[in-house]
């Protein structure tokens, strides 16, 4: 596998973009798979988060899955754990794990269990207990400051643990030791374990802007806007950097968009089937430049 | 009663150096130690969430100010970041009180902390009642809560001597230690020529004697002060100090008490789930039966107040053990 190649000149056009969006789609390609086996998942979030993981890992960040300890590398953190689905088909997709280890998903005495763990390599944080994986960004970036080689931070921040206090402490300290190497996404995508987020969050964006956050929000399943943010997010300007992403669960598979309970997907073999369908009708082509 | 006589006694502001009648003492041995440790090794970094002043490690700020941060009265974060600084290889030491780090960032050590053995040293201030200001800020009951959470290492040391070698012993152990802090002129009871802390090991202070004294932490200073004080009456004391509560040296406390009719047990914490508690397990598991007194402090909240009006009240004081040893009512 390659090694992503740190800050390409810009965000990606052309060939380049449409092979990023094949990445995602395989992305979600081996998410469905994977909760089709086994039955369930929180498959949904992991289709939302598909294209922000390709841009992430695929255009953005300096990482080598042949050395996942690498010291020079960026960091990922997903502080949703449950999540994992998603983080398993990226680290199977680069090429940090083995295709064929996917369908051991969730399966007891997996390595890819249903949240995820530290053991695992690529995993950064034991996530799963919200609201722990940002101050720890925080304090990563602070680290690969000092040790000044260039490596930033990434974390995912799902709108879910925007109501946990600890979120906003990490946002303050972010600011106040100027972590322009960190650059927080939240997922928002709207829903959280009893349903559709009734909690009064909005608007973010600007919560997290006079918080001190160099702030941008966007469709977080258009990786025109993704890549973009990210090359806007690499002014080191003594500000952290914040991407608020507007994204569908389910995304990229209509039956699973529209679904109303979409926190822990359990549906039949039938509509798995339906599913991948329609994932399959989406899929995008490499135009010739 | 009037402001007159209260007046004898009263709650210390919480910056105000706890004054020991007749100790040598160290001023702040916890910072200036750490700030040595600093200029030793670059992987060492401080943080603390607005008890700087009040836990001793300025000293380290101030002599390494680009390795040092506050997080402000944000303890949950105080682990988060610390851990997310290990995770990069740093040693991270950090600093609140220890009533909020068991009672408020109990999950973060969980989880941030000790499930991924990040390399997180944190030195909780005053513990049990060395704090004045009440309930809520004594931490009477933080041995029983964090000695529930696997793979975490807990130390309460006994004085100035032990505290500066577990300051450097901790950046050793892998891991996330919970160590008790003593701060301001803290009491040197051990020589450092010839005592050695050792993670995991309790040490006989005093051998012999009729009856066994068996504490932890600045308890232990205690015991020795009542053995000392009831030599003269030829009663002969032992004393075993237990500076690591987790992991717990059960065959060292075996030992000891083996050789004794009956056993005293003292710490600053409640008297269960504690180190009595885990002395009693060992003891019982072990067929070791003595009867065992328990000097600690009761299953309650307790009032604000000066630290010595607070030992004698709730009986922890010297008194207590005199009497626990003569065995009077």
């Amino acid at each position: 596998m390659t090694t992503t190649t740190h800050m390409s000149p810009g965000a990606p056009t052309g060939a380049d973009l449409d092979r990023l969006r094949v990445r995602a789609y395989e992305l979600r390609v081996s998410m469905l798979d994977m909760a089709a086996g086994k039955g369930e998942g929180y498959v949904a979030q992991g289709l939302g988060m598909a294209d922000c993981l390709a841009a992430l890992y695929f255009f953005e960040m300096r990482h080598d899955p042949q050395n996942p300890s690498w010291a020079q590398r960026d960091r990922f953190l997903l502080s949703t754990g449950h999540y994992s689905i998603a983080m398993y088909a990226l680290l199977a997709r680069a090429g940090y794990l083995d295709l064929a280890e996917l369908p051991t998903y969730g399966l007891n005495g997996s390595r890819l269990p249903m949240s995820t763990f530290d053991d695992l390599p690529g995993i950064e944080i034991v996530g799963g207990s919200l609201g722990q994986g940002l101050g720890q960004a925080v304090g990563m970036a602070i680290g690969l400051r000092l040790d000044g080689q260039g490596s930033r931070v990434f974390c995912e921040v799902s709108d879910g643990e925007l109501q946990e206090g600890s979120t906003w402490e990490a946002l303050m300290s972010g600011a106040t030791f100027n972590c322009d190497n960190l650059v927080a996404l939240f997922d928002c995508n709207g829903v959280q374990a009893d349903g559709a987020i009734h909690v009064q969050l909005e608007p973010v964006a600007d919560k997290i802007a006079a918080f001190g956050w160099d702030t941008v929000e966007i469709n977080g399943n258009d990786l025109v806007a993704l890549t973009d943010a990210l090359v806007n997010a690499r002014q080191a300007d003594g500000r952290p950097k914040a991407i608020v992403m507007r994204t569908q669960p389910g995304s990229g598979i209509p039956t699973l968009e529209r679904r109303e309970r979409a926190h822990f997907v359990r549906i039949s073999d039938d509509e798995w089937q339906v599913c991948r369908q329609e994932l399959e009708a989406g899929r995008p082509e490499v135009r010739n430049d | 009663m009037t402001s007159e006589q209260l007046i004898a006694g009263q709650t210390r502001g919480m910056g105000e150096l706890i004054e020991i009648a007749g100790k040598t003492t160290e001023l702040a041995p916890f910072g200036r130690e750490l700030a040595a440790l600093g200029r030793e090794r670059s992987d060492i970094v401080a943080l603390t969430a607005d008890m700087g002043r009040y836990s001793d490690i300025l000293a380290f700020r101030d002599e390494h100010p680009d390795r040092f941060f506050n997080v402000g009265m944000a303890e949950q974060n105080l682990i988060a970041v610390s851990a997310g600084l290990a995770k990069t290889g740093k040693i991270a030491y950090c600093t609140t009180y220890s009533v909020f780090v068991s009672r408020r960032a109990y999950d973060f050590v969980a989880i941030a902390g000790a499930h991924s053995m990040a390399n997180v040293k944190i030195f909780a201030g005053m513990p049990g009642l060395m704090n004045g200001y009440g309930a809520t800020h004594q931490a009477t009951e933080d041995l029983n809560m964090m000695r529930g959470i696997a793979d975490l290492t807990i130390i309460d040391p006994c004085d100035a001597t032990e505290l500066k070698q577990v300051v450097r012993a901790v950046a050793d152990i892998p891991g996330t230690v919970y160590v008790r802090l003593l701060r301001g002129n803290v009491s040197v009871e051990l020589d450092p020529v010839t005592y050695q802390f050792t993670v995991g090991k309790a040490a006989v202070l005093r051998p012999g004697g009729s009856v066994g004294i068996i504490s932890t932490g600045y308890m232990t200073a205690r015991a020795l002060d009542a053995a000392a004080h009831v030599a003269p009456q030829g009663v002969d004391v032992g004393v075993l100090h237990v500076p690591t509560i987790k992991p717990f040296d059960t065959a060292g406390v075996l030992a000891f008490a083996a050789q004794y009719d009956r056993v005293i047990v003292a710490e600053n914490h409640k008297t269960t789930g504690g180190l009595a508690t885990l002395v009693i397990e060992a003891m019982f598991d072990a067929g070791v039966i003595r009867p065992v007194e328990r000097i600690g402090l009761a299953d309650s909240f307790f009032e604000c107040g000066s630290q010595e009006y607070l030992e004698a009240r709730y009986g922890v004081d010297l008194p207590r053990f005199v009497r626990a040893i003569l065995q009077e009512a």
